[in-house]
């Protein structure tokens, strides 16, 4: 390795307390998922699966994990966590169901959890299962999911009662507009999962790249206050891949982000913006209906 | 370092006041706007609606201020009688297995290698009798009720439950959900409990977990049944005798949910004070439930972990039993001891002590409270020819019978009717002690938890005994 590298990125170490180094490195991610309590072992990748209450996400968990879950306590807090696991392809997915929520804003404890391991655990897919009948409601969850995290797959369940209510739900234009994969499923009949298993796969091995839609605010003067803390945190935190949203909750006095920002936590995020958004081609697959 | 992270935090608080004070709503709306924007184009609606909406239709009915009620309590009926009549045959079965074919078979299996007298009581007629009757007596309705129960749930009929009490609870000082905790208790009090972590805020959590003991737990329901049976099913023809058990225990769960309405009350205005939270329930659509699903989750979830926790308790209790039952002090066994010393305390509250005695000796499990009493009685009265020997728990095939060996022992409607209330209003059993405990973590609450209701037990039973006296003029 070429010496000057190297100093540039002891530098870097200096100022964010972790170098470009680490942020690639697996071992470093596997540390910040184990503060989170989930040991990876002898798995490859970690799904999270998140939803509204009552939209079928323990059956779409249920239905991936078979038996093989068990249960547990978030770290520090006394709310039970179901984790499993799955096989698919050649790797293995370590399955890890975050507590329903209606939104990420943290007023109660289920949203912190919810919220917090997405963020910090950076889960390599995060599932967002979402009820096809109620899709207005359900979104709200979406649209904060995909200002936190691009590697989302939308799992459009109940479509039966969708379509008991003789509603069309079109998923290839949600997948367009959301820019995000979306698979419809009936998961209570098993309908759709091998479609939401190739979904997973391949986002979670970087074939697809997402363009996720992010909620445009139509005020200039929180565009001008934005930008503005955008560059200051990607200066302080280059690694950061959110930095928008980050800005968002601190001028929104978020304790929790404030408080990562003064730990230096969020230069502890692994992934950067160039692994997310890359130049790349992504991947079309007409049985998903994936973004184009 | 730290001085470029102060500078974002500044930024963001001199920001602030640049971009106006209905930020948050403003970013809410827009993100509201959006959702509903996209939804929009993904979904398409048919060009009427339907004229017939079942889901809709089955909550006005449901939840409606006429029909909701009596609703609810049909369907506590439906699902105790199912439970009642359906548990018996398989209890009868596990009975008849483990008690009287492998019981006699321990025994000889004993004698054949001459284990001492003791060890054999201590083990078999002590461990192993009281948690074959408690595996017998538990089992059947819990394996009833849960699924029962959970199928209930899946359907989504529990949160209009929830719905219909919601106001009750408030105007008591206490949370909405409890209404979900309650009606879980009447399967176990101890899974009660647990269920009570729906509820967020910790004040409301306290009056839950305390005021869930008034739920009739299925430990409970066949003193009640028993009881109800041979001193008021005696006055009906038989082929009532099922339905009658039925609407008995539910008067006395009618009674307790009462109670729990009352308690959740006055801890809201005494120990527990403070704001009722604020909750958002929703009522998710009726889907037809997954039944053989369910049933496997539930056994495995709620059944079987529960059964294990009381087995686990009542081993201890049958061996206590048991060696009350032949520890002889001056010629006299401990238990008969006991049963002289509470007796005038028992007379007072119109009961008497040999309930008393069986009460502290089925602290572990609930279930045994009826065969102790028979087993207490039958010692104390010395009668003949009936049971296996001291110490040894059983109970009777005919109600009449029962009655006689109770009449013997003085026992009158009085002490009947007192039985009942004291069955509801009592310490709840050590499996849900050990719960609360473990759920709230405070031995200071567990204590109050499991205190207060035998207080008022002993409160009730008095004034309910001095009422009768006075007005029976005895």
């Amino acid at each position: 390795m070429d010496q000057k590298i190297n100093n540039k990125q002891q530098e870097g170490s200096k100022v964010a307390g972790v170098s470009a180094d680490c942020a690639s490195c697996p071992v470093h991610h596997a540390a910040n998922l184990k503060k989170l309590g989930v040991d990876m072992e002898s798995w490859d990748f970690v799904v999270a699966l998140a939803g509204n209450p009552n939209t079928g996400k323990s059956t779409v968990f249920n239905a991936l994990t078979g038996l093989k879950q068990h249960t547990g306590n978030w770290p520090g807090k006394t709310v039970t966590r179901a984790e499993g696991g799955f096989e698919y392809g050649d790797n293995r997915y370590k399955l890890v169901d975050l507590p329903g929520t209606y939104s990420l804003l943290a007023t109660s404890l289920d949203e912190e959890i919810a919220r917090d391991f997405i963020l910090f655990a950076q889960p390599d897919v995060t599932i967002v299962v979402v009820d096809a009948s109620r899709l207005e409601r359900n979104l709200n969850l979406v649209l904060q999911v995909l200002e936190i995290t691009n590697r989302v797959v939308i799992c459009l369940n109940l479509m039966d009662e969708a379509d008991r209510h003789q509603m069309k739900v079109d998923p290839r234009r949600l997948a367009r507009d959301l820019g995000v994969p979306v698979v419809p499923t009936v998961a209570r009949y098993d309908e759709g999962l091998e479609e939401l298993l190739a979904a997973i796969h391949e986002v979670a091995n970087g074939e697809t790249l997402a363009k996720p839609y992010h909620v445009t605010y139509d005020n200039p003067k929180l565009d001008r206050a934005v930008s503005q803390l955008v560059s200051q945190i990607e200066d302080a935190f280059p690694q950061v891949p959110n930095a928008r949203w980050v800005a968002l909750r601190l001028l929104d006095g978020d304790e929790r982000i404030i408080k990562a920002v003064v730990d230096g936590e969020l230069g502890e995020l692994t992934y950067t913006r160039d692994d997310l958004e890359g130049a790349s081609v992504s991947h079309v697959s007409n049985k998903s209906g994936f973004a184009q | 370092m730290n001085s470029n992270y102060e500078k974002i935090l500044k930024s963001a608080r001199d920001l602030r006041w640049d971009i106006g004070v209905d930020f948050h709503e403003k970013t809410m709306e827009a993100l509201y706007t959006d959702a509903t924007r996209i939804a929009d184009r993904a979904v398409t609606y048919p060009k009427e609606k339907p004229r017939f909406d079942l889901d809709r239709t089955i909550d006005k009915l449901v939840t409606s201020r006429v029909w909701g009620f009596p609703l609810m309590i049909l369907m506590l009926t439906f699902i105790f009688w199912l439970t009642i009549t359906g548990a018996n045959y398989p209890s009868g079965l596990l009975f008849s297995l483990l008690i009287d074919k492998v019981h006699p078979l321990l025994k000889a299996g004993a004698a054949s290698i001459g284990m001492p007298w003791w060890l054999d009581g201590v083990l078999i007629d002590g461990a192993y009798l009281a948690t074959a009757w408690v595996v017998s007596v538990m089992l059947p309705p819990m394996a009833i009720f849960f699924p029962l129960f959970t199928l209930l749930e899946d359907f989504g009929y529990l949160p209009r439950v929830a719905f219909n009490l919601d106001h009750i609870f408030r105007k008591a000082g206490a949370h909405g959900k409890q209404a979900l905790s309650m009606t879980m208790g009447f399967g176990c009090n101890a899974a009660g409990v647990i269920s009570t972590r729906i509820i967020d805020s910790p004040r409301e959590r306290l009056i839950a977990i305390i005021t869930n003991n008034f739920s009739l737990c299925n430990g409970r329901w066949p003193t009640q049944i028993l009881i109800a049976t041979i001193f008021i099913g005696t006055m009906v023809p038989a082929s009532l005798g099922g339905l009658i058990s039925a609407i008995s225990v539910v008067a006395i769960a009618l009674l307790g949910v009462l109670l729990t309405f009352v308690v959740s009350w006055a801890l809201s205005r005494t120990i527990l004070k403070g704001e009722v939270s604020t909750f958002t329930l929703e009522l998710p659509p009726y889907r037809p439930p997954r039944i053989l699903q369910t049933l496997y989750t539930s056994m495995i979830d709620r059944t079987l972990v529960v059964l294990w926790r009381a087995i686990i308790f009542a081993l201890p209790a049958g061996v206590v039993l048991w060696i009350s039952a032949n520890l002889m002090i001056g010629g006299v066994s401990l238990a008969e001891h006991l049963v002289n010393i509470l007796n005038p305390f028992g007379l007072l509250l119109g009961l008497n002590g040999v309930i008393l005695v069986a009460y502290i000796v089925a602290i572990p499990a609930n279930e045994i409270v009826i065969p102790t009493i028979m087993m207490l009685t039958v010692l104390v009265t010395g009668g003949n020819g009936i049971g296996a020997g001291s110490g040894v728990m059983f109970e009777l095939e005919s109600g009449l019978a029962t009655l006689n060996i109770l009449t013997q022992g003085g026992w009158t409607l009085l002490t009947g009717v007192n039985l009942m209330l004291f069955s509801l209003i009592h310490n709840p059993c050590s499996t849900t002690i050990y719960t609360i405990y473990k759920e709230t973590g405070s031995a200071k609450w567990t204590t109050i938890a499991s205190l207060l209701p035998v207080v008022m037990g002993f409160v009730v039973t008095f004034f309910t005994a001095q009422i009768w006296r006075l007005i029976a003029g005895w």
